[in-house]
C-alpha cells in the first residue's frame, strides 16, 4: 500500500474498496513499528485497539453508516487530547500513568467521521518548548535530518505525519505549536480561530490560547479534518457556531482579488536568507496567480513574545496546579506530610522547561507584581489584536514565515530559554490575537530541509486562507522525506 | 483611668444557593449520598474538563442581590483563587475577585427597638470546595468531593457592626430574605449557610480601625455570638498589655470556647487571582434584571404587615409567623384551605412552637402539611373533637404528618355527643361522688368542675364538654 | 529586575516545587533574564488601553440546571494514587 496517500485519497480507497480499513491500519502501523525507533514520534501505540476498530469501522462503512472523507483513515493524536482509558501523559512524568475517563470532544468528533486512532504522539512537556525535546519519553527526530528537531510542541505529530506513520494527525497550538513543527517537517498544519474546536479534553496549558487543529499532507486534508471536528460544543464555553464552517468549498484554484499583505516588520533581523527568498518565492506565485500583493507595516511585533510568555505562563501555572498526586498521576514514593508531598511530587514529575514557566507564570501573578506584568500583557495583547484589525481593514490575508529559521539541530536551543523562545515570533502573536493561521511547505533550504510559509486571516475566515494555501499548493510539488521513501514498506 | 473600646464587626457569609446541580456541571447537589458519588471529571478537577455555568446560580445571586439593595453588576466575571488544598480538586477556586455580580448594598436591622442600616461591599459566587475526613485507622484523610462545586455566594458586609446583637439581627435578616427567595435553606449546623467574622477592636471616637483577625468555624448563632464576646476580650486584652493584635485568620472552638491562629509555614496568603480563561463574561441585560424583579417574593416586612392588617394578628404573632418562611408557608397554605387565620395561627403559635422548644427543633424542621392541620381545624370547628382531643391528635401531626380525620376514626376518639350516653355516664357520676353534689347544692360553684372532669375521665376525654356541662346543671 | 534567594523560595511556595540549590542558581538566573526580557513592554503605553481576556465577544454561555451526571466515581476514582472506601486519601491534613 502506498503511505503516501493524503488522507482524503486514502478515503476515497477505503471507499471505493480499493483497500480495506483494517489493511490501512495494519500498513501504518507496521510504518510506525518499522520507523519509531529513529523518529521517536510516539508515545502510545495502540496496534490491537487500532485493528479492532479498524474491522468495527469497516462494517459500519460497508452499512453505509459513516461516509465522510475520513471514514477508515488512520490517526495519531497529540498525546495531550484525552482518550477515555488510553494512556494520556502530555509527555510528562506526572501523567506517566494516567488513563482518562472520557474522550476530547475533537476525538469523539473524528471518531464519529470514523477515524481508527493508532496511538498518541510525542511533544514538548505539556506543550511548553518548540522542539520536543523536553518530553519525558525522548525527543523526536525530524524524519528530514535525524540529526534536527521535528519543531514542537506538536513535533511528534508533525514528524509522524513526515515520516509517513500515519497520514493525518491532530495537534494542538498555544504559541505555534501546530504551524512551526509542520513548517520544520515539510507538512501542513492549521490552527483555527480561537474557540472553532472544542478544547473540551485537552489538557489544558494557556487555556486563552490553545486551540486543537489538524497536521496533514496538504491544504484539502486540513479542510477535511477541520471540518469533522469543529463547531459549538455545550462543555466548552469559549467555543462557537460560527458561519465559514463549510471549509472544503474553499479548495477552489482562485485567488483572483485576494488581498494579501505582507509584513514588513516580519522580514528583519534574525530571518535566514533562504527561509526569506522562499517566502517571497510564495508570495510572487500567489500575485501571479492574481492576488493582489503588498507590503506594510504590522507594528508590534517585537512585543508578542514577551506578552505571550507571561500569559501562557501565568495560565499555565494555575492550569498546572492540579497536578499534585491525589487525584491522578504521579505521587511521589515518600514523604512527611502533605506539602511536603505536594512538593515531592511536583518537583519530580515536571520536568526543567515546565518548572521554569510554572515559577516564571506564579511570580507574574503574585501579589505586587500582577498588574506589571500580567495586566501589562493583557493590554499589549490588546494592542496586538487592534494592530491585526486594522491590518485586515486592508487585506484578506496575511502572508509571511512560520519561523525565522528551518529546523535546528539536537540539543541547539535548549541552552538558551529566551533563544528558543525568540523562535515563536511569527507565531505567538496568531494565538494572542484569536486568529487562524496555515502552515504548509514554500520550498527547501540548501541542507533540503523544508520552509514554512504562514498564512493568516480575520476570526472565523479559515476559508480565505484555504482559498490562498489551496492555490499556491497547486503550484508546487509535495516532496517527501528520503527517510521515509527509503524506510518505506 | 480604663480607656474604652468599641468592637468593629464585618461579616463574610457564605451561602449554598439551592440548585439541582452544580455551579460549573451536571452534578446532583443531594446531600448525603456515598463519598464521591455526585462527581465527574469537572468537579474532581480532571485534565481537560472544562466549566460550564449554571443559569440559576446567576439568577439566584441576582435575586439575593436586589433583595439586598445592591447594585447589579452588568458585565461580571469569574476569576481563579489559587491555593493547594486537597478539598479544592484544581487546586484553584473559580470565584468572582474584579467582577463580582453584586456591590454596595444595605440592608436594615433592628435591635432593641432601634434600626440600623449595614452596608454590603459586595456578593459574589463561587465554588464550594469538597469535604476532607479524618480516617483515624490509617491517620490519613480522605476527600470527598460530593460538594465540590455546589455553588455558594458570599455576602462581604461593610465593618458596620458594633455588636454580636448586631451580627445576630444582620445574619436573621439576610437568612430570613435568603429563605423567602427560596435561594438558600440557610442552616447554619449544616452549613448551608457559614458566617466569617472579621473583628477589630479601637478606641471609642477613634477614626482608624485597628488591626482585625478572621474567625471560622462558626457553626451556630450561639456560637457567633461566643467567639465575638471571646474575641473581643482578647483583642482589648491584648491592646491592655501594650502588645499588637496580628492580622490572621482564626478557628473557632466551640466546645472549649476558644480559638486559635490557623498558620502555616507553608502557605502565603498570596491567591494570585486572575480572570478564569474558560469562562466568558456574563452580561446582565435590563430584561433579565426585570424578569427577575417581577418574580422577588413578599418579603418578611410586607408580609408582617398584611398578617397584621388582612387577618388581624398581633404584631407579635405576624413577627413569629414570619421569623421563617416555614412558618409563613404552613400558615398560608393552611389559610389557603379555608381555616380560620386565627384559629392556624393559634396552632403555630401555640403548639408548634411549645413542641419545637421541647424537640430542640428549628421552623425548617417542620415536616407535617398544611392539608392535615387544616383537617384538624375542620375536626374541631365541627365539634367532631374536643380541644384535648385536637392536642393529642397534633402531636402526631406535628410527628409523623398523619391524617386526623382517619386517625380519630380509628382511635374513636370522636367526640361524643349522644345525650342518652352522656346522661347516663353523668348519673352515674353524681351517684358515685355526693359529697361533690352536696358542695355544689350548697353553694359551691367550683365543684361542678371536679365532677365535670369526673365524667370526661369516664368518657376517656371524648365527651362533648359544652354537653357535659349542660347536663350537669340540669340533673343537679 | 533582580530575583533573591527570598523570591525564588516564596515562588517556591506558591508553586509548590521544592527545587535544588544547583536548581534554585538556575531558576534564579533563568527568571531574571527572563523577566528583563519581558520588561521590554514597559517600552510600551497602555494607558488607557483595556486588559483584553477574551478576542471574541462571546457571552452568556449557560448550562441549564438539569441533572445530566449519574454515579461517576468509580471512573473518577480509578486513577487515584491512594484511595479508601471510595474517597481519595491523601496525608493527614488539619483545618
Amino acid at each position: 500500500m502506498d503511505l503516501n496517500l493524503t488522507a482524503v485519497e486514502l478515503g476515497k480507497k477505503i471507499k471505493n474498496k480499493e483497500i480495506s480499513v483494517v489493511e490501512a491500519a495494519s500498513a501504518y502501523l507496521d510504518s510506525i513499528e518499522a520507523k519509531e525507533k529513529e523518529i521517536n514520534a510516539f508515545v502510545t501505540i495502540d496496534r490491537e485497539g487500532a485493528l479492532k476498530r479498524a474491522e468495527e469501522v469497516q462494517g459500519l462503512i460497508d452499512a453505509g453508516k459513516v461516509t465522510g472523507p475520513l471514514a477508515g483513515v488512520p490517526v495519531a493524536i497529540k498525546d495531550n487530547m484525552c482518550i477515555d482509558g488510553m494512556l494520556t501523559t502530555c509527555s510528562s512524568k506526572i501523567l506517566s500513568n494516567f488513563k482518562p475517563a472520557f474522550t476530547a470532544t475533537a476525538v469523539e468528533k473524528l471518531q464519529a467521521a470514523g477515524a481508527v486512532i493508532v496511538g498518541k504522539t510525542n511533544m514538548d512537556e505539556f506543550a511548553m518548548g518548540s522542539t520536543t525535546e523536553t518530553s519525558f519519553y525522548g525527543e523526536t527526530k525530524n524524519p528530514w535530518d535525524l540529526t534536527r528537531v521535528p519543531g514542537g510542541s506538536s513535533g511528534g505529530s508533525a514528524a509522524a505525519v513526515a515520516a509517513e506513520e500515519v497520514p493525518y494527525a491532530l495537534g494542538s497550538d498555544t504559541g505555534g505549536s501546530i504551524r512551526q513543527p509542520a513548517g520544520f517537517c515539510g507538512v501542513t498544519g492549521m490552527k483555527p480561530t480561537y474557540g472553532r474546536v472544542s478544547r473540551y479534553g485537552l489538557i489544558a496549558y494557556g487555556s486563552s490560547l490553545d486551540q486543537i487543529g489538524p497536521i496533514a499532507k496538504d491544504v484539502t486534508d486540513c479542510a477535511a479534518i477541520l471540518e469533522a471536528i469543529s463547531g459549538k460544543d455545550d462543555k466548552d464555553s469559549t467555543s462557537v457556531k460560527e458561519a465559514g464552517d463549510d471549509f472544503m468549498a474553499a479548495l477552489t484554484d482562485d485567488v483572483k482579488g485576494l488581498r494579501i499583505g505582507i509584513p514588513r516588520d516580519y522580514f528583519g533581523e534574525g530571518l535566514d536568507a533562504e527561509v526569506k527568498a522562499a517566502v517571497m518565492a510564495a508570495a510572487k506565485v500567489l500575485e501571479e496567480k492574481g492576488a493582489e500583493v503588498e507590503e506594510f507595516d504590522l507594528s508590534l511585533v517585537e512585543y508578542a513574545i514577551p506578552a505571550y510568555y507571561i500569559i501562557a505562563s501565568a495560565e499555565a501555572s494555575s492550569n498546572l496546579e492540579r497536578f499534585d498526586g491525589v487525584k491522578y498521576g504521579y505521587r511521589t514514593a515518600e514523604f512527611t506530610d502533605l506539602h511536603n508531598m505536594y512538593k515531592k511530587t511536583r518537583s519530580e514529575g515536571f520536568g526543567p522547561e515546565v518548572k521554569r514557566r510554572i515559577m516564571l507564570g506564579s511570580f507574574v501573578l503574585s501579589s505586587g507584581y500582577f498588574d506589571a506584568y500580567y495586566m501589562k500583557a493583557l493590554r499589549t495583547k490588546a494592542l496586538i489584536k487592534q494592530a491585526f484589525d486594522r491590518a485586515f481593514e486592508k487585506y484578506d490575508v496575511i502572508l509571511g514565515p512560520v519561523a525565522p529559521t528551518t529546523a535546528l539541530k539536537l540539543g541547539e536551543s535548549l541552552s538558551d530559554p529566551i533563544k528558543m523562545y525568540l523562535g515563536d515570533v511569527y507565531t505567538v502573536s496568531v494565538n494572542l490575537a484569536g486568529l487562524p493561521g496555515i502552515s504548509l511547505p514554500c520550498g527547501y533550504d540548501s541542507n533540503g530541509l523544508p520552509i514554512g510559509l504562514q498564512l493568516l486571516a480575520r476570526h472565523f475566515d479559515e476559508k480565505s486562507i484555504i482559498r490562498a494555501s489551496y492555490a499556491f499548493e497547486q503550484s508546487r510539488e509535495y516532496k517527501r522525506p528520503a527517510f521515509a521513501v527509503e524506510r518505506g514498506l | 483611668m480604663s480607656k474604652v473600646y468599641e468592637t468593629v464587626i464585618g461579616l463574610e457569609v457564605h451561602v449554598e444557593l439551592a440548585t439541582k446541580t452544580k455551579i460549573f456541571c451536571g452534578c446532583s447537589t443531594a446531600f448525603g449520598g456515598a463519598p464521591n458519588t455526585h462527581t465527574c471529571p469537572v468537579c474532581t478537577g480532571m485534565p481537560g474538563s472544562l466549566p460550564v455555568l449554571n443559569k440559576e446560580v446567576v439568577n439566584k445571586a441576582i435575586a439575593v442581590g436586589l433583595a439586598t439593595n445592591c447594585t447589579i453588576t452588568r458585565n461580571c466575571k469569574f476569576d481563579r483563587k489559587n491555593y493547594f488544598y486537597p478539598d479544592n480538586p484544581q487546586n484553584y477556586q473559580i470565584s468572582q475577585l474584579y467582577y463580582p455580580i453584586c456591590r454596595d448594598g444595605k440592608v436594615e436591622i433592628e435591635v432593641d427597638g432601634k434600626k440600623k442600616y449595614i452596608g454590603i461591599h459586595e456578593i459574589h459566587m463561587e465554588e464550594d470546595a469538597g469535604k476532607l475526613i479524618h480516617d483515624a485507622y490509617t491517620d490519613s484523610s480522605l476527600v470527598d468531593f460530593n460538594r465540590s462545586g455546589v455553588p455558594l455566594i458570599e455576602i462581604v458586609s461593610e465593618p458596620d457592626m458594633r455588636s454580636a446583637d448586631e451580627v445576630l439581627a444582620y445574619l436573621d435578616k439576610l437568612r430570613t430574605t435568603i429563605q423567602y427567595l427560596g435561594a438558600s435553606d440557610c442552616k447554619l449546623n449544616e452549613g448551608s449557610m457559614r458566617a466569617d467574622v472579621n473583628l477589630s477592636i479601637r478606641e471609642v471616637g477613634a477614626e482608624e480601625y485597628g488591626t482585625r483577625t478572621e474567625m471560622k468555624n462558626l457553626n451556630s448563632f450561639k456560637a457567633i455570638a461566643r467567639a465575638i464576646e471571646n474575641e473581643r476580650e482578647r483583642q482589648i486584652d491584648l491592646l491592655e498589655a501594650g502588645k499588637e493584635v496580628v492580622q490572621e485568620t482564626r478557628r473557632w472552638d466551640d466546645t472549649k470556647e476558644y480559638s486559635y491562629a490557623m498558620r502555616s509555614k507553608e502557605d502565603a496568603q498570596d491567591y494570585r487571582y486572575f480572570p478564569d480563561p474558560d469562562l466568558v463574561p456574563i452580561v446582565i441585560s435590563d430584561e433579565w434584571l426585570e424578569e427577575i424583579r417581577s418574580k422577588q417574593p413578599e418579603f418578611r416586612e410586607e408580609k408582617k404587615a398584611r398578617y397584621q392588617e388582612e387577618y388581624g394578628l398581633p404584631e407579635y404573632d405576624a413577627d413569629i409567623l414570619t421569623g421563617t418562611k416555614k412558618l409563613a408557608d404552613i400558615f398560608e397554605e393552611t389559610i389557603a384551605l379555608n381555616a380560620n387565620p386565627k384559629k392556624v395561627s393559634n396552632w403555630l403559635m401555640v403548639e408548634t412552637m411549645r413542641l419545637l422548644k421541647e424537640k430542640e427543633m428549628e421552623p425548617e424542621d417542620i415536616t407535617f402539611s398544611a392539608a392535615n392541620l387544616a383537617k384538624l381545624i375542620q375536626l374541631t370547628d365541627d365539634q367532631a373533637i374536643n380541644s384535648t382531643v385536637a392536642k393529642e391528635v397534633f402531636e402526631k401531626i406535628f410527628a409523623e404528618d398523619i391524617d386526623p380525620a382517619q386517625y380519630v376514626e380509628e382511635k374513636g376518639l370522636k367526640t361524643v355527643n349522644d345525650e342518652g350516653a352522656l346522661r347516663a355516664t353523668i348519673e352515674q357520676v353524681i351517684a358515685d361522688n355526693p359529697q361533690s353534689v352536696a358542695d355544689y347544692r350548697n353553694g359551691k360553684e367550683k365543684a361542678i368542675g371536679f365532677l365535670v372532669g369526673q365524667t370526661m375521665k369516664a368518657m376517656k376525654g371524648k365527651a362533648n364538654p359544652g354537653m357535659v356541662n349542660q347536663i350537669l346543671k340540669e340533673l343537679l | 529586575m533582580q530575583i533573591t534567594d527570598e523570591t525564588i523560595k516564596y515562588v517556591g511556595i506558591l508553586a509548590k516545587l521544592e527545587l535544588s540549590d544547583e536548581e534554585k542558581e538556575q531558576a534564579k538566573k533563568d527568571m531574571s533574564n527572563m523577566l528583563q526580557y519581558v520588561g521590554k513592554l514597559n517600552e510600551l503605553d497602555t494607558e488607557g488601553v483595556e486588559p483584553m481576556s477574551h478576542t471574541f465577544s462571546v457571552h452568556n454561555v449557560f448550562r441549564e440546571d438539569v441533572v445530566t451526571n449519574g454515579d461517576e466515581r468509580d471512573n473518577m476514582l480509578k486513577n487515584a494514587p491512594e484511595q479508601k472506601e471510595g474517597a481519595y486519601k491523601v496525608p493527614k491534613t488539619f483545618e
